[in-house]
């Protein structure tokens, strides 16, 4: 099986079948992360550069390494250590990458749709490695293996992702990917973070916290950035962490089982309190493994197209 | 200069509700006479089948010259409105340097005298630089040809600022056209709703544009003044400028035709070419737009014609420039998408795009009568076209339109008794 386009730009554009073939091929993929020696030559000859707009530690790394892992050239350019700097228009700079022979070209822009628009300027796979608010698809995806894995299914979960919405991509690529997997999703979060009509994408929403919590099989908190108190959306973190946060109180509405999850980082004692993520149930660093198997299995599928 | 005479149209001058197979003879650039059976030497155009009206006015639309002659000039504009069947604009002052002054208003009168395939009547700034903090020489400006002034492009967002130029430039007789936006909350890239939080972009409320344009109505009313509110895109502005009129507000407005035909869903894909600002709003808003149509409580159809660059337009969504060019489907899309669904009469249509602008903005235009200047369009409500950008006469192709199948191809444009499009072919 492949994909049915050359690029992941998003969960919003797959099939529930081409998601259940990444997850599958991920769960493969962890195999050579548990090794002793990882190395494959899967990708031996091919290259993958990370064209990063936007600062990140995990993401950026995470795709680093599952390159490495498999033996592909990996290279890495950020926006201000590049001709990005001098003025460069996005799709030069991606044509440019393109010509040099990368297979794939993984994108980080502050700007929703940037992947889409050089998708259709390039030869080479585009992986949406997060665009503005709109999608993050392998965070969602490691998101999904890692629930997989832990409760052994998708379909029929109750999966409470709690804060801002609006601004999250994460939030959005989830709620594409477990509703296409047939899972339930239920949104938490103050009004003023909650994106207009977003009951459109087939989710229930709440402003209060709890109802969103109460029965859920999964809580997914999501970042608050800092900067929200400035624009206005916000009183302040104390406030914001008194009635939104994730505590282990708040906890306890959810199933005895629930998994706690969150995209990292963590802002301790705002989105999520420090007691929640020490519990044996919060599996935030199994998110962090999963994601160089989702990330593996996504170089691998796309860097072979065409052959 | 010479005769021509048009033969077996259908004529029809909204103004004086004419609408009938006739002959319209046009000598030495005005409109000799109308009537059954007339002859004359000179040009003859055979009309048969189809409409023959006052030529079109657009009273906003964007010439970018002097200053961003990359997207479009004032020979090129004026190219693309008389493709349209537009025989004369009003265009905006939003060029760079921006349109504040007696000497660059000549500027535009001289070079559109020069090289201009329309009649080009430019709109000044309201305040200097259009930075909305200091009046513009508005006296000035209107001695040198100006015959509105408007920001556009900004709004005038200090609410006194607006005040005081209705006051001042009501002593030249001079409008002001508004365009409505409050900043602070469109802070966005396209309407806020589902299809923004589905594409994950910023939203722009209908309430940035409904609180001005209640502000305006209410300063109109305060000062008693005349004002015309721009592009108007929302249900709620329908509804302000509706209320507004019948209580006796001085007040008119004028819509696009991609608010009547298009919604916010041609943003999917994240595509450029359906962003502009006001943004495509929904369906309840389109549906209220024709509404206001049909009802008088907007005046006219206006383009907005925005021409940009392709490197303007092909680029993330949210630094792409908004607007779209709209000189040559203007018309084609109040013929498909108004009269030949049944909302406007076709007379009705002709009166948003002639009389009624040139009402607006006071000037001797958009009718078809004896001794009236010779501007005219001929065309054709009957066989379908499709749109080809590649083929406008603008320098730009920015049209979400690329491709569409309409009725209502302009044939043969005359301005001041000048064939000036012929066949559908500029000449």
């Amino acid at each position: 099986m492949k994909l049915s386009g050359k690029d992941l730009l998003g969960l919003k554009e797959l099939s529930a079948e081409e998601i259940r073939y990444i997850l599958y091929q991920a769960e493969i993929m962890k195999q050579i992360l548990v090794q002793d020696a990882k190395k494959t030559p899967h990708l031996q000859g091919r290259t993958v550069v990370t064209l990063f707009y936007e600062n990140s530690t995990r993401t950026r790394l995470s795709f680093e390494l599952a390159s490495k892992y498999m033996s592909a050239n990996a290279a890495n350019i950020t926006a201000s250590g590049s001709s990005v700097a001098k003025g460069e228009s996005l799709i030069d700079t991606a044509r440019t990458l393109d010509v040099m022979g990368t297979d794939v070209i993984v994108i980080r822009h502050q700007m929703s749709g940037a992947p889409h628009l050089i998708a259709q300027h390039v030869k080479a796979a585009v992986v949406n490695a997060g665009d503005g608010m709109n999608e993050h698809p392998t965070q969602a995806l490691l998101d999904m293996l890692t629930m997989k894995e832990k409760k052994g299914r998708i379909e029929g979960l109750k999966v409470a992702i709690v804060g801002d919405v609006a601004h999250s991509r994460v939030a959005r690529s989830n709620i594409y990917g477990l509703n296409k997997l047939g899972a339930e999703v239920v949104l938490g979060g103050p009004a003023t973070l909650m994106p207009r009509d977003i009951e459109t994408l087939g989710v229930t929403a709440y402003e209060d916290v709890d109802k969103a919590i109460k029965g859920a099989d999964v809580v997914m908190c999501l970042r608050l950035q800092k900067e929200r108190q400035q624009s206005g959306l916000l009183p302040s973190m104390r406030e914001y962490s008194k009635f939104f946060g994730v505590d282990t109180k708040r906890l306890r509405l959810a199933k005895e089982d629930a998994l706690i999850m969150h995209p990292g980082p963590v802002n301790r004692g705002i989105e999520l309190c420090t007691d929640a993520i020490n519990l044996d149930r919060a599996v935030i660093d199994e998110q962090v493994t999963n994601g160089v198997a989702v990330r593996m299995a996504v170089l691998n599928i796309l860097a072979k197209r065409g052959n | 200069m010479m005769s021509i005479l048009i033969k077996g149209g259908r004529v029809m001058d909204p103004a004086s509700g004419l609408d009938a197979v006739c002959d319209v003879l046009v000598e030495d650039g005005k409109i000799k006479a109308i009537g059954e059976n007339l002859t004359a030497e000179g040009t003859v155009i055979d009309a048969a089948g189809k409409i023959v009206a006052p030529g079109l006015i657009d009273m906003h639309c964007h010439l970018r010259e002097p200053g961003q002659e990359y997207k479009e000039d004032i020979e090129s504009g004026t190219k693309a409105a008389a493709m349209g069947g537009f025989t004369s604009v009003a265009c905006m002052p939003n060029t760079s340097p921006a349109l504040d002054n007696a000497a660059l208003i000549e500027f535009v009168k001289n070079k559109a005298e020069k090289v201009g395939s329309a009649n080009v009547f430019p709109i000044g700034a309201v305040t200097k630089g259009r930075k909305g903090e200091q009046l513009a020489e508005i006296g000035d400006m209107k001695m040198a040809g100006a015959v509105a002034i408007s920001d556009d492009g900004s709004p005038v967002g200090n609410p006194e600022i607006m005040r005081r130029a209705l006051e001042y430039s009501d002593m030249f007789d001079m409008l002001v056209v508004s365009h409505c936006e409050e900043m602070s909350l469109a802070n966005g890239y396209m309407n806020e709703g589902a299809v923004a939080t589905r594409l994950g972009l910023k939203g722009i409320p209908n309430a940035a544009e409904e609180v001005q344009v209640a502000r305006d109505a209410i300063l109109a009313k305060e000062t008693g003044k005349r004002i015309h509110i721009c592009h108007i895109s929302t249900a709620g502005s329908v509804e302000i400028i509706r209320q507004a009129k019948a209580n006796g507000v001085r007040i008119t407005a004028e819509t696009c035709p991609h608010y009547f035909t298009l919604t916010e869903d041609a943003c999917e894909g994240f595509n450029t070419n359906a962003k502009m600002n006001p943004p495509l709003r929904t369906q309840k808003d389109v549906d209220a737009i024709i509404q206001g149509l049909a009802d008088g409580t907007v005046d006219a159809v206006a383009t907005d014609h925005a021409p940009h660059h392709i490197d303007e337009k092909e680029v993330e969504f949210g630094v792409a420039a908004n607007g779209i060019v709209g000189l040559e489907t203007a018309l084609p899309l109040g013929v498909t998408y108004l009269v030949k669904k049944d909302k406007l009469s076709l007379s009705e249509l002709l009166a948003k795009m002639t009389c009624n602008p040139a009402d607006i903005l006071k000037i001797a235009k958009g009718r078809l009568e004896e001794n009236a200047d010779a501007d005219i369009v001929i065309f054709d409500i009957d066989t379908p076209f499709t749109v080809d950008v590649n083929n406008f006469a603008s320098k730009s192709t920015n049209s979400p339109y690329d491709g569409w199948e309409l009725y209502g191809k302009v044939e043969y444009t005359i301005v001041g008794g000048r064939i000036v499009v012929k066949e559908g072919k500029l000449q």
